[in-house]
Order: C-alpha cells, then structure tokens, then sequence
C-alpha cells in the first residue's frame, strides 16, 4: 500500500489552475522526487501532500487517510520542510526545535533528548544555544530540516531543499539527506535541479504547467527520452542556426538554445571529430553524458533554470 | 508510548503525547515569548498604573476636584481609574493583534510552521485571542491592586475589574485580527492606529463624562467598543450603573467579541488552508 496516492489530483486558485489533474503513488522508504522549473505546481502539490491546502478536485490518501478530514492526524505524522526558511530567529537552535516539538504534544524532556541527535545529526551541536539569527543560509537550512525530523515522520517532505544555497553548503545538505534515506526514511523532494533529482531520488516525476510529463527512475528516463551522451558546442555571438543545419545529420537531435547547440549521439567524441571534418570550428566543445535536463528539454522544448 | 503497528508504514505509529489540545499547544508559543521578558512586563504593569494614576490625582485631579467638586460625586482620579483598565485592554489588544500577526503570517511565518503540524488555523485563532485574553487579565489583576492601594474602589464588584478588562480587550482584538489576516502589509496599520484608536481613547468618556460632548457625538460615541468597556469598568469599581445598563455593556463588548472571533477564523482559514 502507498504512503501517499493521488488520482486526478487538480488544485486551482480562482481562474488559474496550479495543478492540473497528477496521478502519483509514493511508497515506503522510497526517496521521491518532485522536478519542474518554477511554477510547474510543484509547491501547490507538497502543500496538498502535507495537509495544509484542500484539493480542488481529485483523489488524495496520505498515509492511508483523508486528508480533508484527518488533516491534523496526518500532519502529527509527517516533517515538512517548507521552501523557505521559517525558523524563530530570535531562538536558539534548540528552542527553535523544542518550541517545534510542542506543537506534536511531545512531552519537554522527549523533545530535548531527540533535539539534541538532530543538532547532532545536523552537525549543528556546537551551535545548540546560539540564535538562530547568526546562521547562515546553509545552518538555516539544516537546523530546518532537523526541526522536521522532531516528530520522528513517517514521511519527510522537502519543498526546495537547496535553493539559495552555495554549493558547499548544498552538498552537506544532500549528504544529510542521503544519510537519512539510507536509514529508510521516505523522502519527497521537489526541485528545479536536475543534479539534487539524480542525486537523491529513486524515482521521480517531471512536471510543466500544472502536468506530469514523465515518471520513473532517473537512469530509466534518461535512457528513454535522451542519447547516451551530449556535445555542447558554442559557435561565438553569431547565432547557432545557421551551423545547426550543417551539423544536424551527425545526430540524433539537435537542440538550438541561445548559448550553445547540443547534439545527441551515442558517442560524443566520433561526433566532435565529424563536426571537425566538416571544416566548423566551434568556439568550445564538451561531451557529457545526458542528464534529466535534457529530459526536460526534450519533453518540454524548455530548460529547467532560466 | 504504545507499540502498535502501522499497517503501512510498519513503524511504531503512535508518538507519545501529553494531551494537550492543539490550541493549548500554539498558546503556549505566545507564552514562551512573553516568559522570555516576564520581569520587565510585571514591573511596567503595575509601574504604569501607578504613574498614570499619580499624575492624574495629583495633577488633573486636584484642579478638577477644586473646581468642580471632582466628577459624578467621586473624586476625578476614583472616576478616571478604571477607565485606564479599558483604554489599557483596547491598546494591549490593537498591539498584540495588528504587526505580530501581519509577522507570524510574512516575515517570521511562524504561523505557516504551526499549520504544517497537527495545529490548524482555528487553533490558532483560539490561541492568539485567549493570549490576548489572558496578557490583559494579567495587566487587570495588577492594575486592579494599584487603583486599590490609590483607595479609588468603592464597590466588592471591583474584583470583577480584571474580567471587564478581558471583554473590553477581546471585542477589539477579534475584529482587528480578522482584519489583519486580510492585509499583505502593515501599510493600513499606522492610519487605523491614528484615526481610530487614538480618536476613540481621547473620546469614549474616559477623561470625562460624554455629557460634556454635543448630542451628536454622544451618539457617535455610544457605538464606540471603548465606550462601553470604560462604563463597564466604571460600573464595577464604583458601584453604580443600573443592571439594564450594565447588561448591555456587557452583551455590546460580547457581540464585538464573538463575530469578531467568527470572522476571525474564516479570515485565518481563507490565508492558511487555501
């Protein structure tokens, strides 16, 4: 039986609508991924997960229940990490978590001994009694998550895990979150970055415009809808059209984007060499193996990040 | 903590609680902000009063009592005390209910962490209103002994000062936290602050009685919250009024209170749940 279930799942806002009719299943102990540039609906599908906003129309279990009617029981099961940062700044690390605690009822001396793990497991220990107001982006973060993880979830949802982050600081937060999958917490993360998807789900779905455009295990998708690898290559301020068409039997496809034109082939270096032979010297040239970003462009005609 | 199983997630699904309803658990949040400065909050709830009231005995008072032989056949500082208890409600009530709540909902979102755990927007209406509730019964409770130790009560039903004060307290804080929750920035905050508030602490027959107004404004005035909760008051602490009066105060500042709280919790549900 899934943890989470949803059938024609639809969310609208007034005229607008965020999401529009998603079908999903998330069982236990799965890392489940959300990806989609900004305003695929993403965040309107986490807060229809966790409880906090009703679906317009559709079917939604969590954790077997309804959430139109369990809401609270739900919601005393699940850790939310909220896309942006709501920690009580004027609090210590481990008020911020305590004052947390209480609203699950969690008895004070329960919640002191699981706050001080997390600011453990968090590696934020040695910050436990300083404001929240000094951390950085990074600790915000972290302590963030900690704060998620009081009430012990049976499901722990991340709504943007990294944004905003510096890469360094993105790293130990992934380093955290694949800790945790790998003791069998079930994550649903969503994101707009290709390589956090890749990193951290088992599976994952793609979204544009309210829609699921694509579902299944990163490797799976990018074996299906993409080459084994990509060249990139840059031909200067010129415009990429005119040496697209010159290019564009060497490949399986050729993507046209503003700064560089890719080209997918099975072997990215034979590729290259053929450009080459064909008397075109482009500015620069890398292969790379495909990525879900291509996926995404390949479904949508758009990038992930512009 | 009981081991049952949970059929899906095969873990142990009950979490050990200490039953406390999910309202009692987000109040217990405005408490622990307010324990966090409690000593300066006591010493300037009863150093307040004190202040307030020695300047108006002294000052006004004795100028009143000279001319005009004090107010209502009560010295002015025995007429004008327990309107402060009022006029203090209606200002703890417009502070706690206007930029900490526009807060708790933008910048700290304290309010969005709350409903991502079992407490719901209602909950957090119950909340907010029964701190504001209390926060006033507080400041009553040392107001109440001040005006005592001026010997400005002439009535037993003077115990009942600190609960007038909560009534007076919630017919403003309901309405105005209805209100809040519908803003997306304090914009609207200092002009209500000026052009009702303060309008309605200078004329609600605190300093004097609404006789001295024109019959207009009278009438203007008798629909005002403050009016009635500063009458109220009065009523308790010097022991007159008659029932029917009284019973309208009362029955006005519970009207206030309750559509007020009614719409409050459509307004937080409207922002919240949506």
């Amino acid at each position: 039986m899934p943890l989470v279930a949803a059938r024609g799942l639809v969310k609208r806002f007034g005229e607008f609508t965020a999401v529009d009719g998603i079908d999903f299943e998330i069982y236990g102990g799965e890392s489940f991924g959300f990806l989609g540039p900004n305003g695929a609906g993403k965040t309107s599908t986490m807060k229809m997960v966790s409880c906090i906003s009703p679906a317009t129309e559709g079917e939604l279990t969590v954790l077997g229940m309804d959430p139109q009617r369990e809401g609270p029981r739900i919601r005393a099961r699940l850790g939310l990490v909220p896309q942006e940062d709501s920690l009580e700044l004027e609090l210590t690390a481990m008020d911020n978590l305590i004052m947390y605690g209480r609203y699950f009822d969690l008895p004070r001396a329960e919640i002191r001994r699981r706050a001080t793990e997390l600011l453990e497991f968090t590696q934020l220990a040695e910050r436990a009694n300083d404001k929240a107001d000094n951390f950085s982006g990074g600790m915000k973060r972290r302590l963030t998550i900690a704060r998620s993880l009081i009430s012990e979830p049976d499901l722990l949802i991340l709504d943007e895990p990294t944004t905003g982050l510096d890469p360094q600081a993105r790293h130990l937060v992934w380093e955290r979150l694949y800790r945790l999958k790998s003791e069998g917490v079930t994550l649903v993360i969503t994101t707009h970055y290709m390589d956090e998807a890749e990193q951290l789900c088992d599976r994952l779905v793609v979204m544009d415009r309210g829609k699921i455009v694509a579902h299944g295990a990163p490797r799976d998708l990018i074996e299906r809808h993409s080459t084994r690898e990509v060249l990139e290559l840059r031909f200067g301020l010129n415009g990429h059209g005119p040496h697209a068409v010159v290019v564009e039997d060497l490949a399986e496809r050729v993507e046209e984007l503003p700064d560089r034109l890719l080209l997918y082939v099975k072997d990215g270096d034979e590729a290259l060499a053929a450009v080459h032979a064909r008397g075109l010297t482009p500015e620069s040239a890398l292969v790379r193996r495909s990525t879900l970003e291509d996926v995404f462009l390949r479904l949508t005609g758009r990038t992930l990040v512009d | 903590m009981t081991t049952t199983r949970d059929p899906i997630t095969a873990r142990g699904a009950a979490q050990p609680t200490v039953g406390w309803p999910p309202w009692r658990r987000a109040l217990w949040y405005h408490a622990a902000f307010w324990a966090r400065t409690w000593r300066g909050q006591v010493l300037s709830s009863f150093l307040f009063p004190i202040l307030f009231l020695a300047s108006m005995g002294l000052g006004v008072g004795q100028l009143v009592n000279n001319h005009a032989g004090g107010v209502d056949g009560v010295p002015y500082l025995d007429f004008v005390a327990p309107a402060l208890l009022a006029m203090n409600a209606m200002q703890i009530a417009s502070n706690e209910t206007m930029w900490p709540i526009l807060a708790s909902f933008k910048w700290t979102r304290s309010y969005w962490t709350a409903v991502s755990t079992p407490v719901s927007a209602k909950d957090l209406v119950i909340a907010k209103l029964s701190w504001v509730g209390i926060h006033v019964a507080m400041v009553g409770v040392s107001f109440t002994l001040v005006v005592a130790m001026f010997g400005a009560l002439h009535s037993p039903w003077a115990v009942l000062l600190p609960l007038a004060g909560v009534l007076t307290g919630l017919a403003y804080a309901a309405p105005i936290a209805a209100y809040t929750a519908t803003q997306e920035n304090p914009n609207s905050f200092p002009v209500f602050y000026r052009f009702m508030i303060i309008p309605m602490f200078l004329f609600s027959g605190g300093f004097y009685p609404i006789s001295q107004l024109p019959g207009w404004l009278q009438s203007v005035v008798q629909i005002v919250p403050l009016y009635h909760g500063v009458a109220l008051c009065r009523t308790l602490a010097l022991g007159q009024g008659t029932p029917a009066a009284t019973a309208y105060h009362i029955a006005f500042l519970l009207a206030l209170a309750s559509v007020g709280s009614w719409l409050c919790v459509r307004s937080f549900r409207r922002k919240l749940e949506a």
